[in-house]
């Protein structure tokens, strides 16, 4: 057993945290050194580039057994089978940064209507709770 | 650098010409109303009109009386203005029947209906009156906050009467002098006329048959807009 979970290795997807393509996920193509790394995501819109470790986000999926420096196309396929797109989307992480991203493109009306709903929410489940503590407690 | 050049001018608002050499440059003499003796030179234009040589030109210059009335003292001309009122260009999210949020004001934090811009470039807005309490009323386009919600107002129609006009302030009778001005028996309430409670009744009833198309935008003009903790007005959407 080791206490890291989540190595720099080639085949690793990572998380874009800093610029332009903030948000999305590549593949660890190539390590450069301690610091730097190679990544693509043909799927998911990142060209091939050298991004610093700093500015990336190691996540627990990876491509098991990917070639160093895969070439684009052999890579594009690689994702497709492996599915990690799709295993990226349903983490609970990749979830909550799309909520997020939804939220702060409501409109002004959107958030009045949230706020409405989950009023109406709150009332049902405390009147629920209220009938079920009554037969309890009688 | 390049040097700039005033025609007619020394530098802006002194000009190059003293009053009396403007005077004789415009040709004002010939002006009627300027000065008296018009006559004179229409009469003495009639009886040599061919004589336009070099010669009698130049006689003409040398024997030109120049004016002996100066103005004791040069009045500083101001300078002219080149600057032109106009209306306020609309902001491009703000459209007939956008729902905008009003910030400053004794309305301020409502939600309205945008109508028109009028000619000042203030914005016509109702609440509508019986939804939220804003009447027919001009606001300024600086203290909105333009939302994309909108509601379909094309075929609603709104007077040709609502210009800057109408909502100009009536004149009070003047109390001056008296005492009651004095001790300020302002019991009475200014009460609406009731010719603009009945144009409110007619602009509102067609808003809000519209509104009523969406169950919950009756409900959002009525509620007012405030930002709440953690909330950046410059980083949201509306």
């Amino acid at each position: 057993m080791t206490a890291f979970k989540r190595f720099v290795e080639v085949g690793r997807v990572v998380l874009l945290s800093n610029g332009r393509k903030a948000g999305r996920i590549a593949v660890i193509v190539d390590i450069v050194d301690h610091h730097r790394v190679i990544v693509e995501g043909p799927t998911t819109g990142v060209h091939r580039h050298v991004a610093s470790l700093s500015q990336v986000t190691l996540t627990d999926i990876s491509i098991k057994d990917l070639p160093r420096t895969i070439g684009t196309a052999a890579l594009k396929k690689a994702i497709v089978k492996s599915g990690v797109v799709e295993s990226w989307k349903k983490t609970s992480w990749a979830k909550k940064l799309e909520v997020r991203r939804i939220r702060a493109n409501l409109t002004d009306y959107d958030r009045f209507k949230v706020m409405r709903l989950k009023k109406q929410k709150r009332f049902i489940v405390d009147r629920q709770l209220a009938a079920v503590r009554k037969t309890q407690s009688a | 650098m390049s040097k700039v050049t005033y025609k007619g001018s020394l530098v802006p608002g002194v000009s190059r010409y003293s009053r009396s050499q403007r005077f004789s440059k415009r040709g004002l003499y010939l002006i009627k109303s300027k000065v008296a003796g018009v006559k004179k030179v229409s009469q003495s234009k009639e009886k040599k009109p061919s004589t336009k040589s070099a010669v009698s030109d130049l006689e003409r210059a040398l024997n030109r009386k120049p004016s002996t009335l100066y103005p004791a003292e040069s009045i500083p001309k101001p300078k002219q203005t080149r600057k032109v009122h106009s209306t306020a260009t609309l902001r491009s999210s703000i459209k007939p029947g956008t729902i905008l949020i009003l910030l400053a004001g004794r309305f301020r934090g409502k939600r309205v209906v945008f109508l028109k811009q009028l000619a000042s470039g203030l914005l016509l807005v109702t609440g509508p009156y019986k939804v939220n309490g804003v009447p027919l009323r001009r606001v300024n386009q600086a203290y909105v906050i333009a939302t994309s919600t909108s509601i379909d107002i094309s075929d609603v129609k709104v007077g040709k009467k609502f210009d800057d006009s109408y909502f100009k302030r009536e004149q009070e009778e003047k109390l001056k002098g008296t005492e009651e001005e004095f001790f300020g028996n302002d019991a009475k309430k200014k009460e609406t006329p009731s010719h603009k409670v009945a144009d409110q009744k007619v602009v509102d009833s067609q808003i809000i048959a519209k509104i009523k198309s969406d169950p919950m935008l009756k409900s959002y003009l009525n509620a007012s807009f405030s930002l709440t903790k953690g909330q950046a007005p410059h980083l949201m959407k509306f």
